[in-house]
């Protein structure tokens, strides 16, 4: 029976979004396949995530408990991974497309010698193969492309899939790996995180983004303001981040990060080609920009013609009234 | 202190991409190649070592006849050796691109190998760290911040809204973000030594892989499609501040089904 196993993170105790979503398209696949659906979770805590992976539809969790794997590394859990894999035989493994899925998902195909469709929004099983999409050329192009050998690997691009609690959903029950931490060459040092509670672009599900309309970086705090009260990350053109006003981490498009929100503010900027290829796959997308023939009105669904630095503050207004009732 | 670049040449961010007859394939008529932007910032580093510590910079490519530009441009900012290994690397997977790397750098003396975060293409991110998995070295990805010190290093990587700091021993694979040095231009006297600089040609065969190993494996294309143009939605006057904003809020509301 072809299995799907699916590596999911935690965060503060709870499944991460994006694997949630994992979960719940890979539970698709398994209807398609006829096999089982399971998670794989590892670090000390693991078993604890039998219900939460439950809930999502998983059959069975592998829980790969060790304090090595307490925090990511490399070498240590691709070699739990890999024992899960070995255990489970699944025919597909998905993880979210998040830093250390995009990490770990490489790593692991190189040893198992297969291959990895990145940050895919759409996932099929036909013909007794994995089949994706995904966007290539930063969102300019979609590639359709299969996947063969065993396991087939996906990542899964945040937000594209929806996470889906199972109506009687029970826990899934634990299988234990046994596991022996591995000899690595790398260890974390120590994790910074510098803007604390600041949502980020990757898996927020409202961004607000600002480009050279803003005119200095100070301005930015237009843009804070309104994705702070509507409880968004703060986007980003390449223009201010090469300006020195943000920094990189906030950069929508070719060179930032191409992402597909519900909602996606765009407030003074123009619409480069790079841009609208990182962001034109969000699911509503609102533009405000003073100049009515600029290119991101093309993929707006509202287009507001106006002055950002009045409409963005009444904005705010309207979201704290509407968030107050 | 001796580094690789793997590099990648790829339409040049402005381009407008389409579909060649085969529906598998971009049209490359009338393209601009440029070196992949995120390996200007892994190419940079390198020289940047090398200045420092001495020791060469050997920047590599896999791909097509037009890839050797891509290693020219390489050489005039820096690096000191090339090395191409042609082949229709298009049809090749991520696995099989690194296959070919792998096996190139084992050739090659490397202390650091460097790659682009990703390339701004097929946007896979993986080749990377298949190569440092095919070499049985560690990898850090997309770092932000780079020291090398005697035997090791220490990384700052780039994870959601944190950053990690990785020590790891040499040799190993760094993967280039954006933020990681201010790429510099080629001096016109780096652009005339450049040409005196032969380039190591080889092919996959020459670096003992088979055919089967790279071209049509596992990760393959059934078909490109253009995404759906989408027709601009409606357009309203923002000239009233308070009307335009309750207007944005009830879209958000009815369609979006947030707030």
């Amino acid at each position: 029976m072809p299995g799907i196993l699916v590596f999911c993170e935690t965060k503060d105790g709870k499944l991460k979004k994006v694997s949630r979503e994992a979960l719940s398209i890979g539970r698709k696949l398994a209807e398609k396949t006829g096999g089982d659906l399971a998670a794989v979770v590892v670090g000390s805590q693991a078993a604890s995530l039998a219900a939460d992976a439950g809930h999502y539809g998983a059959k069975k969790l592998y829980a790969v408990e060790s304090a090595a794997l307490d925090s990511y590394t490399t070498g240590q859990t691709t070699a739990a991974v890999k024992q899960a894999v070995d255990d489970f035989k699944p025919s597909v493994l998905l993880m979210g497309g998040t830093s250390n899925g995009r990490d770990l998902a490489p790593r692991l195909a190189a040893r198992l010698g297969v291959g990895v469709a990145s940050d895919v929004d759409q996932l099929d099983w036909t013909d007794g193969k994995l089949r994706a999409r995904r966007s290539i050329y930063s969102g300019k192009v979609f590639g359709r492309v299969e996947i063969s050998g065993t396991p087939a690997i996906a990542t899964t691009r945040p937000n594209a899939f929806s996470a889906e609690v199972v109506a009687g959903g029970g826990a899934a029950d634990v299988v234990k790996v046994s596991f022996t931490p591995v000899e690595v060459k790398s260890k974390l040092l120590e994790t910074k995180t510098p803007e604390a509670g600041e949502l980020t672009i990757a898996e927020a599900d409202i961004i607000v983004s600002g480009g050279r309309g803003l005119k200095e970086a100070q301005n930015f705090s237009y843009i804070r303001d309104l994705a702070h009260a509507i409880g968004g990350a703060v986007g980003a053109s390449r223009a201010t981040v090469d300006a020195g006003w943000i920094d990189h981490q906030h950069q929508v498009g070719q060179t930032g990060r191409v992402v597909s929100p519900n909602v996606y503010i765009a407030a003074g900027i123009s619409g480069a080609i790079q841009h609208l290829a990182g962001m034109s796959s969000s699911k509503h997308i609102i533009a405000i920009n003073k100049d009515p023939e600029a290119p991101i009105f093309r993929v707006a669904d509202l287009g507001v013609v106006g002055d950002l630095f009045t409409i963005l503050p009444a904005l705010t207004e309207e979201v704290k009234k509407a968030k107050a009732h | 202190m001796n580094s690789v670049v793997c590099i990648s040449q790829v339409p040049d961010t402005e381009s407008r991409i389409k579909i060649a007859a085969d529906g598998k394939h971009i049209d490359e008529a009338g393209l601009k190649f440029i070196v992949s932007p995120y390996d200007e910032f892994a190419l940079e580093e390198a020289i940047r070592l090398k200045e420092g510590k001495g020791g060469d910079v050997t920047v590599v490519t896999f791909g097509p006849d037009r890839s050797a530009q891509a290693l020219r441009e390489c050489l005039a900012r820096g690096a000191t050796k090339a090395m191409h290994i042609k082949g229709d690397s298009v049809d090749a997977d991520s696995l099989g691109v690194a296959r070919v790397l792998a096996a190139a750098i084992r050739t090659l003396p490397h202390d650091i190998v460097f790659f682009g975060k990703q390339g701004v293409g097929t946007d896979n991110g993986l080749v990377g760290p298949m190569v440092a998995e095919l070499l049985d070295v560690p990898q850090v990805n997309v770092v932000t911040h780079l020291e090398v010190g005697d035997g090791k290093l220490t990384a700052h990587r780039e994870i959601e809204g944190a950053e990690e700091i990785v020590e790891c021993s040499l040799p190993a694979v760094i993967t280039a973000q954006k933020g990681l040095n201010e790429p510099r231009y080629a001096s016109l006297k780096g652009i005339m030594a450049a040409k005196k600089i032969p380039i190591d040609t080889r092919s996959v065969a020459d670096l003992g892989l088979t055919d089967s190993d790279v071209f049509h494996q596992r990760v393959t294309f059934v078909g490109l499609e253009t995404p759906a143009e989408k027709s601009g939605g409606r357009k309203i006057d923002g000239a009233d501040p308070s009307a335009a904003a309750q207007e944005i809020i009830k879209y958000i509301r009815e369609e979006a089904k947030a707030l």
